[in-house]
């Protein structure tokens, strides 16, 4: 479904003296079959949001190529268009029209009759919990209502192609499982094909069958959530003790796990196969009178394998892409 | 025809937004009114001594106000596009299969019927203060004014969205605007200037068109003025169509 080979996209900032480069994507390789959900995940401005764009049609590569439902983005860009749906990550909608009549009008554009786009329009609306907002102007809106008449506004044709850059980024938890359970049934009940970038891990190992991990331009992991969990060396057992008992609930800990920190009254390890070390560890613990405030086993995270990958963490690092100063 | 329906979509959303501001409409006509009531007058011992057809302050000063009505309404189009940029609007339509010029001309639709409207109060005020005209001549002289202003919104469209950024286009269309309206004889005739001046004023393709509308709405229709009026309001408009439909086709905008 979406095929990406060697795909580069480098802006230019700046004048004179402080003209750069800004290598955003910088060779980017990806592979998407026919009903699969891909999540896309990386730091801020780690280059999720300039690939969709180069994806979607929207900015023509500096170097690579891809094609995208069959066709090519440069070149069959129209055919691209009609087949994909797009959620943008900075809005679509007019702040001072109607809600209702932006996404009519938006499906008309797809060369749908209006009635036809204000029935799906409508039942988008109910799908996603908008009732009764059809006729409200997205200033009137709340953040997490306008992001959901951002997707309605990607879905609004049924594309079997999606796109969507971080979808939930403002939704409250109740809203965001309502658009998960959204975005599983365009597959299961349309066989849609979903490439969706985000921020959340739980959000990427709830929905994606695969992860693309992208860092500074560059995809560093392609795997589904479990395999990509497991190159991370175990779990992490996090004990909390008094403070007079933290050294030597780091030594017996140190005895099992790798990677021991203490953090105030925190001590922190890797062990594998906690489930099963965790027992004799409580043993151990006890004979050496260390009493226990509290224990956590903590499966590793996506952030886990990110920091496993890059060496950063994926919450702190912000991806500054490679810059090169330009000759004026 | 797909086009045609493109356009015809993004013209009547625009349109539904402008109906729902309408106070736009008539802060845009305020300026040509306020010159009619309060400029007129100043002119009407003056106008014999023009040497321009006719002695009626009204119908010399009307031709011109509608030439920089459709100049100055047109030219200021650009800046509600970089709102809908902002918003994302833009790249939200951008990523359908709607034709990209068909993305342009449905907002000049909507800047040309705008324009209409604001003309015909503009002649109609006039009437109402005394301008006499060839009816068939103001027709023409309003259909001239309305291929200006559907290229001064074409440029303006493109400029929009080429800078992205009100802050850099204000100060780019006060300088474009600037000689056009100093050389083009919309308040007082290029005839009165000295030589030189009038030589230069040859060279403003908006003179020609001020002259043209002027030659029209007296009845006059075969003067080199008309000819060479219509002439420069059909190049802008090819050139402005072309330059605005240029931006929005660049794959990068
Ligand atoms: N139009 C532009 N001009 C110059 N630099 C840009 C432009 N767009 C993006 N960049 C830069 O390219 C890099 C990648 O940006 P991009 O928006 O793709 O990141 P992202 O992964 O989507 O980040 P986020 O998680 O914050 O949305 C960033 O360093 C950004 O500053
Ligand atoms: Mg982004």
């Amino acid at each position: 479904m979406i095929t990406a080979r060697g795909l580069v996209q480098t802006f230019h900032t700046g004048r004179g003296k402080n003209a750069r480069e800004v290598r955003a994507v910088d060779g980017v390789d990806l592979d998407v079959a026919e009903g699969e959900v891909v999540g896309f995940l990386g730091p801020n401005g780690a280059g999720k949001t300039t690939t969709l764009r180069m994806l979607t049609t929207l900015l023509r590569p500096t170097a690579g190529t891809a094609t995208v439902a069959g066709y090519d983005v440069v070149a069959e860009s129209v055919q691209v268009r009609r087949s994909i749906g797009y959620v943008s990550q900075v809005g679509s909608t007019f702040s001072g029209a109607y809600a209702g009549d932006e996404v009519v009008d938006h499906g008309m554009l797809y060369g749908m009759a209006r009635v036809e786009a204000v029935r799906r329009g409508q039942e988008l609306f109910e799908q996603l919990q908008l009732d009764g907002l059809w006729k409200r102007m997205p200033k009137n809106m709340s953040g997490g209502q306008k992001r959901r008449l951002d997707v309605v506004m990607g879905l609004i044709h049924d594309p079997s192609l999606v796109f969507l850059d971080e979808p939930t980024t403002g939704l409250d938890p109740q809203a965001r499982a309502n658009l998960w359970d959204h975005i599983e049934g365009l597959r299961s009940r349309l066989g849609a094909t979903v490439f969706l970038t985000t921020h959340y891990l739980d959000e990427a190992d709830a929905l994606a069958d695969r992860i693309l991990i992208i860092d500074q331009g560059t995809i560093v992991a392609s795997d589904t959530a479990d395999n990509l969990k497991a190159q991370v060396s175990g779990d992490l057992v996090v004990l909390e003790v008094s403070a007079d008992q933290v050294t030597r609930a780091a030594e017996r800990l140190g005895s099992i796990a790798d990677g021991v920190e203490t953090d105030g009254r925190r001590v922190s390890g890797r062990v594998q196969r906690a489930g099963r070390a965790v027992p004799g560890l409580l043993r151990d613990l006890e004979s050496a009178g260390v009493e226990l405030d509290s224990i956590e086993v903590l499966r590793p995270t996506l952030d886990d394998v990110f920091l496993t990958l890059t060496g950063r963490s994926l919450r702190d690092a912000e991806s500054t892409p490679t810059t090169e100063e330009v000759s004026a | 025809m797909t086009f045609v329906r493109e356009s015809n979509v993004v013209f009547r959303r625009q349109i539904r937004m402008n109906l729902r501001n309408p106070a736009w409409v008539l802060i845009g006509i305020m300026q040509p009114v306020l010159y009619l009531v309060l400029f007129g007058p100043l002119l009407k011992p003056l106008v014999s001594s023009f040497d321009t057809g006719s002695d009626n302050a009204y119908t010399f000063l009307v031709p011109g106000l509608l030439v920089q009505l459709g100049m100055f309404g047109a030219f200021f189009a650009g800046f509600g596009l970089i709102g809908e940029w902002r918003e994302g609007v833009i790249e939200a339509e951008r990523v359908t299969p709607a034709s990209r010029s068909a993305l342009l001309v449905g907002r000049l639709m909507r800047d040309v019927i705008q324009l209409l409207v604001q003309a015909l109060i503009l002649v109609a005020l006039g009437y109402a203060m005394g301008m006499r005209g060839d009816a068939a001549g103001i027709a023409l002289g309003i259909v001239i004014t309305l291929v200006v202003g559907g290229a001064c919104a074409a440029a303006s469209n493109a400029l929009a969205l080429t800078t992205k950024s009100e802050d850099v286009m204000a100060p780019i269309i006060n300088i474009v605007m600037m000689p056009i309206l100093l050389l083009s004889g919309i308040l007082l005739p290029m005839t009165l200037g000295p030589e030189w001046l009038q030589s230069l004023s040859d060279f403003m393709p908006f003179k020609w068109i001020v002259d043209a509308v002027r030659d029209s709405f007296a009845g006059s229709f075969g003067t080199s003025s008309v000819l060479w009026g219509t002439v420069w309001a059909v190049v802008l408009a090819a050139l402005g169509t072309w330059w605005g439909t240029a931006t929005f086709r660049k794959e990068n905008a």
